[in-house]
């Protein structure tokens, strides 16, 4: 390894090595890299002694500056909460029916609607609120219990058949299992699917719908939103629109639940979701006669 | 023969200490190019900012202006938006190609004449010449003891340092927001703090990297020098010395004593003292050269003052130079620059600016883009018909609001309406206003009867002014009744 040697060309020793009669000039380095070289090792010395550096058996050390990513994260949300308030101040005064007077207030509340509603809604009405069989599709214009912003925004804070709540949304349909043999349950069927043109009805039919079924659902099978009656007459079908699913739906009827979001969640995220869920492009514009809301428990169908 | 300054003599030491480079006041042709260059790109970079440009009441005023947190960038009349960033990454290889152009040619012309790192430090050794005096004063205050005197002139050239150092990394920001605006909130400490630490870190490599590293980062730092060695080869034309006319040296005396013994060179050491970054040029090509060719100027005037041709040290190419040295006529300048590398380098270069050009002038400055909702793919509506969602963005690239109609083109009988026009004016045309230079986003909701298949049909945006820019996007309508 000893042939180290003078290179004629620059006058710099080589290091010795040799490969393939490639060899390397033993080139000096400048001072000031070594000093730069040796400030970054006190930076690095001053890093570790202010920053979580080495781990220990149980935790790390903690740093001097008491620096952690969470505490950053928290910070950042702190200013993110910051930056939201004068929103959501002014979401707090302005009442969700006249929201859409401000497009602007709107537009924000739609925003923060769309990011409460992957926390707390998608497990049930999916991610995209198209809901699935029993859960209610909240892209479309069929509305159980009303589809302007103030009717939302009461489902929202009550919920639907929550117990525990006074204003909850309240209904029940009952169970025709036993009370119909299968022939009148097939004319009542026919009659409910005459309404959307599917069946032919026939006089049994009729009558039995007009006995049971009128005071709800209406005598074209238009439904009623104060009770949540499900319109029968358009092509949204809760439980499946085969006959046999609405056969079942008559025999032993199930009803979904919605838990009341008002205990949960503050008043301005719910503001927030029901703006995002009437944006979605079935929401209906408010009407002050609809205002009442369907808050009384139903006693019979 | 060496001069000892300038090799370090083989040593077993594993660090060299940096020596100043007190260079020599010298003038001639290149010299006086270089004084050229140096107030070209100084003015260049510090008056860009100031200059204005009238794009109307909804754009800025200023020329060339990096609007980082719009996303614009403006140069005269041209404004780029993010989606048209391939202008500047072409631009961007336009200057890399530009570089090997120019190496191929001219050698390191942007070396010796257009780095900033060049241009900053010969600002700041004309500082060293006019505070401390030429080389030799300079040399003795160097060696001289700290006394009061010395304290006293290192702290007025290092704050005047400081000041040029500031004034480069003021002027930086100023790109990058309207510059009277900020100049004003600058000083008047209402700044962003991005704004203060980009001049607090600009003003401390100016200082470092001009007033004290200088050649060093040239030699050491600047990668440009390693890929040059590449570059060059024997056809590249590059500041040297024909040491086959220089050579024996020999001081005017001993050629007079000895005649036909001794070469051109005199050995005045005048080439090294002028040099800026403290090489001897006479030991041949070298990674410390940026070929500012003062040692041409310093040669060339004791050339003459002893009377021998001038260009002892010159720009030629390392092949001219054995020609020569054989006994050919020097060949002209233009043959080295006309040569098939540089070329064809010039037809790539130019065909990229072209290109661009072309680009630039047929661009509209309407655009559609439509992102059809794939969660839920379609909807029922209550009356059976089917309901998809269009996320579809109007971008107006003009300087005012404009009127736009978007028009479904095919799936007869759909109409649609938006989050902001209601189901009831549903239709197959609806018209926006596009904010001046922005990007509008609507969610559309296109509607179509019940037994409407899936299938495909088109969004057309059409501005409604003059120009009646348009543009048309093809896009997929899902139904329940497959394709």
């Amino acid at each position: 390894m000893n042939n180290k040697r003078i290179d004629e060309a620059t006058g710099t020793e080589t290091v010795g090595h040799e490969w393939d009669g490639i060899e390397e000039l033993n080139t000096p380095l400048p001072r000031w890299w070594l000093w730069t070289f040796y400030l970054c090792v006190l930076f690095s010395i001053g890093y570790v002694i202010v920053y979580p550096a080495i781990p220990l058996l149980n935790k790390g050390t903690e740093g001097l500056w008491g620096w952690t990513s969470r505490g950053q994260l928290a910070e950042e949300m702190a200013e993110a909460e910051k930056a939201h308030a004068d929103v959501r101040a002014k979401l707090a005064q302005v009442p969700v029916e006249q929201l859409p007077e401000d497009p602007a207030l709107m537009a924000a509340a739609v925003a923060g609607g769309r990011a409460a509603f992957k926390v707390n809604c998608v497990q049930c009405h999916g991610s995209g609120a198209a809901g699935g069989a029993g859960y209610p599709n909240l892209n479309d214009d069929d509305w159980l219990w009303g589809g302007d912003l103030k009717a939302i925004e009461t489902t929202l804070i009550h919920g639907i058949r929550q117990h525990g709540d006074k204003a909850t949304r309240q209904s029940q349909m009952p169970g025709f299992a036993g009370a119909w043999d299968a022939a009148q349950l097939g004319a009542v069927t026919d009659h409910v699917l005459s309404f959307s043109g599917k069946a032919k009805s026939s006089a049994v039919g009729a009558q039995l719908y007009a006995d049971n079924c009128i005071t709800c659902h209406g005598d074209a099978g238009q439904g009623d939103r104060a009770q949540g009656a499900p319109a029968l007459n358009d092509a949204i079908w809760l439980y499946g629109s085969s006959r046999a699913d609405i056969e079942r739906q008559i025999l032993k009827p199930r009803m979904g639940m919605m838990p009341a979001w008002g205990d949960r969640l503050d008043p301005v995220t719910i503001r927030m979701l029901a703006a995002y869920v009437h944006s979605l492009g079935g929401g209906e514009d408010f009407v002050e006669a609809a205002e009442q809301p369907a808050a009384t428990p139903d006693e019979q169908p | 023969m060496n001069n000892p300054e300038i090799i370090p003599p083989p040593t077993e030491k594993l660090y060299a200490s940096s020596r100043t480079v007190h260079n020599k006041r010298i003038d001639g042709p290149f010299r006086r190019f270089k004084w050229a260059m140096m107030i070209v790109t100084l003015t260049i970079y510090y008056v860009t900012p100031w200059i204005r440009w009238d794009r109307g009441p909804y754009a800025p005023d200023q020329a060339v202006l990096v609007d980082l947190a719009g996303r614009r960038f403006y140069m005269f009349g041209i404004e780029i938006w993010p989606h048209e960033f391939y202008f500047v990454a072409g631009m961007l290889i336009m200057a890399g190609i530009g570089l090997f152009l120019v190496t191929s040619a001219v050698g390191r012309a942007w070396c010796g004449y257009a780095c900033p790192q060049t241009v900053w430090t010969d600002l700041f050794q004309h500082i060293d010449r006019f505070v401390d005096g030429d080389r030799n004063a300079r040399r003795r205050l160097e060696e001289a003891p700290w006394t009061y005197g010395k304290v006293l002139r290192r702290a007025f050239k290092w704050a005047i340092y400081l000041a040029i150092a500031f004034a480069t990394g003021g002027a930086w920001i100023l790109y990058f927001a309207d510059a009277p605006t900020l100049f004003r909130q600058f000083f008047a400490l209402e700044a962003a703090p991005v704004a203060y630490v980009t001049v607090a870190v600009l003003t401390l490599t100016t200082f470092v990297l001009g007033g004290f590293m200088r050649e060093q980062v040239c030699i050491y730092m600047c990668p440009w020098p390693r890929i040059q060695t590449a570059m060059l080869d024997e056809k590249s034309l590059i500041v040297t010395y024909k040491d086959w006319r220089g050579e024996p040296r020999g001081s005017v005396k001993k050629a007079e004593k000895s005649p036909g013994e001794f070469g051109d060179c005199i050995d005045c050491m005048q080439c090294v003292a002028v040099c800026p970054t403290g090489i001897d040029i006479r030991e041949g090509p070298q990674i410390g050269c940026i070929t500012c060719a003062l040692c041409i100027d310093a040669c060339d005037r004791v050339m003459k003052d002893v009377g021998r041709p001038r260009g002892l040290i010159d720009y030629a190419t390392l092949e001219d130079c054995k020609s020569e040295a054989a006994g050919a006529a020097p060949r002209p300048v233009w043959k080295t620059l006309l040569r098939p590398r540089t070329l064809i380098y010039f037809a790539i270069w130019g065909g990229i600016g072209l290109a661009l050009l072309f680009a630039l002038g047929v661009r509209s400055h309407t655009d559609l883009t439509v992102s059809p909702d794939r969660n839920p793919p379609y909807m029922l509506l209550k009356d059976g018909s089917v309901r998809n969602a269009y996320t579809l963005r109007l971008r107006n690239m003009e300087s005012r609001p404009r009127k736009m109609e978007v028009a479904l083109k095919g799936l007869d009988g759909a109409v649609f309406w938006t989050d902001t026009i209601g189901r009831g004016q549903a239709a197959r045309r609806q018209t926006f206003t596009v904010p001046a230079d922005e990007l509008l986003t609507v969610h559309a909701y296109v509607m179509a009867a019940a037994d409407t298949a899936s299938g495909d049909f088109a969004f057309t945006l059409t501005s409604l002014d003059e120009q009646r820019e348009s543009d048309t996007v093809d896009t997929q309508f899902n139904a329940p009744g497959g394709e």
